[in-house]
């Protein structure tokens, strides 16, 4: 981003408040680039892990999203991300309206203690975002475990 | 490459139904070092997909950040008789396949 252009963004935002706040929200780069400039909005998408991880090898995880699912209102894709991983982006989970239920588990690898973020596409082309702390004692992929 | 599906046996049509698959799979990440130092080629379910009576309902994208064995649980609604088929294919090249029938009343 040139100077000029992060300025002129910077008295945009100053301006309204709403958006201001929207802007400063701690959300990874690389879901804005994933996003390619559409807003990423929180809500919508609802992130649980646990709190604190004893091993950071196998994290339980758990997406819902809150979609009717019908062929006119569903969502298209999850996509997870890491902070600290070596590979950010953990998984993409692709749905549609025959899955009923928009809600994915599974288990994780967490290199040490971060935050955790889950995008949701939805199929009017909006993305929604949940993001979740987590403190992980024995972290996976550094430790050589 | 073993799996373990678990769905329902019945449904009624319009249910929405728990589908819950677990591979065998080291999901080995590629950083760790054997016992004389070298490196471990990274190998990885890639792509793991759900196709029901032939139409693909769910599908996802693995990385290393999956746990080894990697388990995922995901929605679908049941509409019609027939096999829920599973096709996974890690960095090797090697594919696996699982299928579990169910039978859908009403």
């Amino acid at each position: 981003m040139k100077r000029r252009d992060f300025l002129a963004g910077a008295v945009g935002a100053l301006a309204l408040p709403g958006t201001a706040l929207a802007q400063v929200d701690p959300l990874d780069p690389l879901v804005r680039a994933f996003a390619n400039g559409a807003a990423v909005r929180k809500g919508k998408v609802t992130l649980v892990l646990p709190q604190l991880a004893d091993n950071g090898n196998s994290v339980p995880i758990r997406i819902t999203v809150d979609s009717p699912m019908t062929a006119a209102d569903h969502v298209k894709s999850i996509h997870l991300y890491s902070e600290r991983n070596p590979v950010p982006n953990m998984a993409n989970f692709y749905l549609g309206p025959r899955a009923g239920k928009a809600e994915i588990d599974s288990r994780v690898r967490l290199a040490g203690s971060q935050r955790v973020t889950a995008v949701a596409k939805l199929s009017d082309g909006s993305f929604w975002y949940d993001s979740a702390p987590i403190v992980v004692t024995l972290s996976a992929c550094l430790d050589e475990s | 490459m073993a799996a373990r599906i678990q769905i329902p046996r019945e449904a009624r049509r319009g249910d929405v139904i728990e589908v819950r698959i677990l591979i065998q799979h080291p999901m080995e990440t590629g950083y760790r070092h054997d016992d004389v130092g070298h490196l471990i080629k990274r190998n990885v379910i890639n792509v793991l997909s759900c196709r029901y009576g032939g139409v693909e309902v769910f599908r996802a994208d693995l990385s290393s950040g999956i746990s080894a064995n990697p388990y995922v649980q995901f929605y679908t609604v049941a509409e019609a008789s027939g096999d829920l088929e599973f096709n996974w294919i890690d960095d090797e090249g090697q594919q696996g396949s699982e299928r579990q029938s169910i039978v859908v009343r009403g």
